[in-house]
């Protein structure tokens, strides 16, 4: 990787320009349009990324049998409701969904409102140790949380949370990824005239949040919204550590469950995880355009 | 605005108001008064409410962030035990030494190394291909870009569960897939490389598309005519692309493989998952335990939590060196561009 990136920038050698026809195809740059090879890599993406999806439907509409044969099944069996159902009782998913809903909602709901004001603070108000504070966030986003597992199991032991759900949901709820993002959006978003007239019209900071920051910051807001909740839909490794399979578990901690239990029923892990996955999915079927308008936008930035 | 009736009159308004109104009775005064009242608020509301916007997040990351963090370093220097958290004993460094003593530690510190590379070099460069192409004009770009994203909406169990099943060494489709081109049965599990490849091949395809997307972001902010003047210059749509596109990207760059070392360091849902033996020690001969995994297997199979916060403080200690490596690379690529 470094290697790459440690070599110098070569000095574009420019070249006599060739015939016109070959100008015409280079000018075009980013814009050109794309070719037929183009088009084949793309679909060939396309079917890495949705395979095992559709792949995961067909084991689960499959039984155990039929899995272990070759060549493995292509197509969809007739079995795939009566697993989802028995998936769905075993594995305890009707209050997997209902735990994780909660969970991923109030810590992405917080994440938001607390990224908001603060990336307000930091990309519009003057105050002392501001540089500094703004440095600190940058530098959180770069320490993983796994470093900070065992004192927080240490705590969650003494407090005797363990199984309940403010276990996972008390250390999800600030993001400097949230804050930066924010701060980042509200920068070019929110022009500084219209802070001015509202305080000019009396407006305290407060009101200038409510009445200024969050009708201008919604947009980014409902991206970061959507991002966050599906970073705690998915999180595994700390609702493993605190919760249990039969006690009050997450989607994940359900579905993995499923896998570590002893079923050796291959098509009912399956059955399992595809709805695990589905709710997800489903969201980003609707919302695609906007949750890829938010990456995007967070790239740039970021 | 709707705060037009509020109390809170900012000192911008003193003395602009009505400049028409009869001096001195209690009325003024008592006006007067309020005002400066008024302004007093004012002055510690423009004073400390960007404190009371931003202490929240730093209340919260002190709590759940910053003191683990560093209490991982306390308890890294005591003997804990998973089942009584709370009771610590002192030990020194006797943590560490039993960790680098132990080959498992190694051989799990090689093992992140060798799947992060073998994770992260071709997720980067398929990506990097994958926003060139998606850079183009294309019919359906949103399809593709929303479908890109569907294995980054797949949770890591879900997705280490169907790969477990389609890396089945004898009924598995992509043995089945091998076989037909005429390779041999791999054994996925069991062998060493394969099965850091098909660990590795979970993250790729998680994380491919996402990679994507942000390096198009970067690439459609690229100024158009920088191309055009490389065009007029002669360049090739390929010299343009090292030439123009990857430098400008690199910032960009830097900050996917920053991310994606972290990412790296931490790998533990995978293996943990992919492991047809269901333990935690990444297959029946640590082929694939990843220093995540041991980590775990320290403190919560082992119950040796002080170990398994030594472990923690050691992947602190290498991601602050890989940090400072990459900051030192970012400034001499400052300094050369």
């Amino acid at each position: 990787m470094t290697t790459t990136l440690t070599k110098p920038p070569a000095d574009a050698v420019p070249e006599p320009p060739k015939r016109s026809r070959g100008m015409k195809a280079a000018r075009a740059g980013g814009q050109l349009h794309a070719g037929p090879v183009a088009y084949v890599i793309l679909a060939l993406f396309t079917v890495i990324s949705l395979f095992p999806l559709v792949w995961t439907a067909i084991a689960a509409s499959r039984d155990n049998q039929r899995l272990a044969q070759t060549p493995p099944p292509f197509w969809f069996g007739s079995g795939l409701f009566d697993k989802l159902e028995v998936a769905w009782t075993d594995a305890n998913l009707g209050e997997a969904f209902l735990n994780t809903t909660l969970v991923a909602g109030i810590s992405s709901f917080t994440i938001v409102f607390l990224s908001t004001i603060a990336g307000f603070a930091f990309a519009k108000l003057r105050f002392k140790g501001r540089g500094a504070a703004m440095l600190v966030v940058i530098g959180t986003m770069m320490v993983p949380p796994q470093l900070s597992i065992i004192p927080l199991y240490m705590m969650v032991a003494k407090l005797d949370w363990t199984d309940q759900l403010q276990a996972v949901i008390f250390p999800s709820l600030v993001s400097a990824f949230g804050v930066f993002f924010m701060r980042q959006y509200l920068i070019q978003a929110l022009p500084d005239e219209i802070i001015e007239a509202a305080r000019v019209d009396g407006a305290s900071s407060w009101r200038v949040v409510w009445h200024v920051v969050f009708p201008t910051a919604r947009p980014a807001m409902a991206v970061l919204g959507m991002l966050m909740f599906v970073q705690t839909w998915n999180d595994f490794l700390w609702p493993f550590l605190v919760l249990t399979q039969t006690g009050n578990p997450t989607v994940q901690v359900a579905v993995a469950g499923l896998g570590r239990g002893y079923t050796p029923d291959q098509s009912l892990i399956m059955a399992g995880a595809l709805l695990g996955t589905l709710p997800l999915l489903i969201v980003f079927a609707i919302f695609g355009k906007q949750i890829v308008g938010g990456i995007m936008q967070g790239a740039v930035k970021g | 605005m709707a705060s037009r009736h509020d109390t809170a009159a900012p000192p911008v308004k003193e003395g602009g108001a009505a400049p028409g109104r009869p001096p001195a009775d209690a009325d003024t005064e008592r006006a007067m008064k309020k005002r400066a009242r008024l302004s007093r608020r004012w002055q510690r509301d423009m004073r400390w409410s960007p404190y009371a916007f931003v202490s929240p997040f730093f209340l919260l990351f002190l709590a759940f962030g910053l003191f683990p963090l560093l209490y991982t370093g306390w308890a890294s220097l005591h003997q804990v035990e998973l089942t009584a958290p709370t009771d610590m004993s002192w030990v020194g460094l006797r943590n560490y030494t039993r960790i680098f003593d132990d080959d498992f530690f190694w051989n799990a510190a090689k093992n992140t190394l060798t799947i992060g590379i073998i994770s992260t070099v071709p997720q980067l460069l398929m990506a990097m291909g994958l926003a060139h192409i998606l850079n183009y004009k294309l019919r359906g770009s949103t399809f593709y870009r929303v479908v890109m994203l569907a294995p980054y909406a797949t949770s890591i169990a879900a997705a280490s569960l169907v790969f477990v099943l389609l890396f089945g060494r004898d009924y598995g489709m992509i043995n089945w897939a091998l076989n037909a081109v005429g390779i041999d049965h791999v054994d996925w599990q069991n062998d060493k490389w394969p099965s850091q490849i098909a660990v590795s091949s979970i993250i790729v395809w998680r994380w491919t598309g996402y990679n994507a997307l942000i390096y198009l972001a970067a690439m459609q902010a690229i100024p158009q005519d920088l191309y055009e003047s490389a065009a007029l210059d002669g360049a090739s749509r390929w010299r343009q692309f090292l030439h123009v596109t990857l430098p400008s990207l690199r910032p960009t760059i830097l900050f996917t493989v920053v991310v994606s070392t972290i990412g790296a360091s931490q790998v533990f849902g995978e293996p943990l998952l992919f492991d047809a033996n269901k333990g935690a020690s990444g297959g029946s001969q640590h082929q694939f335990q990843t220093l995540g995994l041991y980590l775990y297997e320290q403190g919560w199979i082992n119950q040796h939590l002080g170990r398994a916060s030594a472990i923690a403080w050691t992947m602190f200690l290498i991601l602050i060196v890989i940090g400072v490596v990459n900051y030192v690379i970012s400034r001499r690529l400052r300094a050369s561009s």
